[in-house]
């Protein structure tokens, strides 16, 4: 029951997903229509039980004391608060949910985003220090990259900005067809390993 | 709706906490920080409840659809992880979702990418400008020397291990170019930023004084 169970459950879904797609009967097809909307319905109560835990463990932490603990309190006052507003008052355009989602978390967002900008510009001086050939092209072809995309590119030299066309879209675009290949061989395998039950990770311990 | 003013000032202030992690970490940005994991984690689920629970699941469910109990009883039973004896059943619906999206995996994966990918290089070594064939000759010799470099099932050595170095070069290129990507949407956002805190919040109280 603890294994052999989910293993099961594991193996027809998964199977007919496959199936679905190279079965083109309407039988089939509604059937697996139905078992995609049973998941989609069980990825959203997956979505609560992250947030129950969220909860959980940021409530733990305010009643133990622990480090940070009165961080934990606007944690929690923030998810009450979007939580209440979106389910008792809507997520249309012009709800609080919206205000809130437009200027609290949109703009903080950006600005965690942002702040990525300094924090990669630092790491990049660190890594064209390293004077390697590999190094070398790395730093040459993301300095063409960056200039041929703003203006002050073009005002050095008039070529840059079709330069970087050229890097874009003809070496990095074999490189970055070898590794999507790569990961799609890679998850293609995967999913068959999890489907046929000899990939059991997932299932945890125990 | 609440009045732009106090919205503005909102966003502000909440910017100029998480920029105050460029000092130093200080209460501000965890604050900031903090509020920002409630926030996202509410607004996930109410969406979730709007979008799915209530029309994919509770409205049909009242309506007499009882096949939606299967999937309601298996999302229940994934909270019996917080206990400590029948953690072991939320493990049904774990499986699942599990089978689900590694079945639509592959299928999409072998769709979307492997067979576009492949399909996408087969490309003329020989064309009309010199530059295109230049270009089509670096694409397919560039796709096969990384695709080598990927291949661990020999050791990198002679013939095998030039064209791995070869596939390196390229790779380090494409990195390169997805680096000076992501710098400049990071920057394009922080520019964003930085337009809001003097442009359009002074704006709302009706300082127009960067025009």
């Amino acid at each position: 029951m603890k294994k052999e169970v989910p293993l099961l459950i594991t193996a027809i879904f998964g199977s007919f997903m496959v199936i679905d797609y190279f079965v083109p009967h309407p039988s089939v097809s509604a059937v697996g229509e139905t078992l995609q909307q049973w998941a989609i319905i069980v990825i959203s109560f997956s979505y609560v039980l992250g947030v129950a835990n969220i909860a959980r463990v940021n409530g733990e932490k305010i009643s133990k004391r622990s480090r940070d603990w009165p961080f934990a309190i606007p944690l929690l006052m923030g998810l009450a608060f979007m939580l209440g507003v979106g389910i008792f008052g809507g997520i249309g355009e012009r709800t609080l949910f919206n205000d809130f989602f437009l200027y609290a978390y949109t703009p903080m967002s950006g600005t965690m985003f942002s702040l990525l900008a300094f924090f990669i510009a630092s790491a990049a001086f660190r890594s064209f220090r390293v004077r390697t050939l590999e190094a070398g092209l790395l730093a040459v072809a993301a300095v063409i990259v960056m200039l041929g995309r703003v203006p002050v590119g073009a005002e050095i030299w008039d070529k840059l900005p079709g330069i970087a066309d050229w890097i874009n879209n003809v070496p990095q675009m074999a490189a970055k067809r070898a590794i999507l290949i790569g990961a799609a061989l890679g998850a293609i395998s995967t999913g068959l390993k999890i489907i046929l039950g000899l990939e059991r990770n997932y299932l945890g311990g125990e | 709706m609440l009045p732009a003013p106090f919205l503005n000032t909102m966003a502000a202030l909440l910017t100029i906490a998480i920029f105050s992690f460029l000092y130093k970490d200080n209460p501000f940005y965890k604050f900031a920080e903090y509020l920002f994991v409630g926030i996202a984690a509410g607004y996930i689920v109410a969406l979730e409840y709007h979008n799915v629970i209530v029309p994919n699941l509770w409205r049909p469910l009242v309506g007499g659809d009882l096949n939606l109990l299967v999937p309601f009883v298996l999302g229940v039973l994934l909270f019996s992880r917080f206990t400590s004896g029948f953690g072991w059943l939320s493990r049904w619906a774990i499986g699942l979702m599990v089978g689900t999206f590694s079945g639509l995996a592959i299928i999409g994966f072998a769709q979307g990418d492997l067979v576009a990918q492949v399909q996408a290089n087969m490309l003329p070594l020989k064309t009309e400008t010199l530059l295109g064939t230049f270009s089509n000759w670096v694409i397919f010799i560039g796709l096969l020397s990384s695709l080598v470099y990927f291949f661990f099932s020999k050791e990198h050595k002679g013939a095998l291990g030039a064209s791995a170095k070869l596939g390196i070069w390229f790779l380090m290129v494409s990195f390169g170019a997805s680096y000076g990507f992501t710098v400049m949407s990071r920057f394009s956002l922080l520019i964003g930023r930085l337009l809001f805190l003097l442009v359009d919040w002074p704006a709302s109280f009706g300082l127009h004084w960067l025009h």
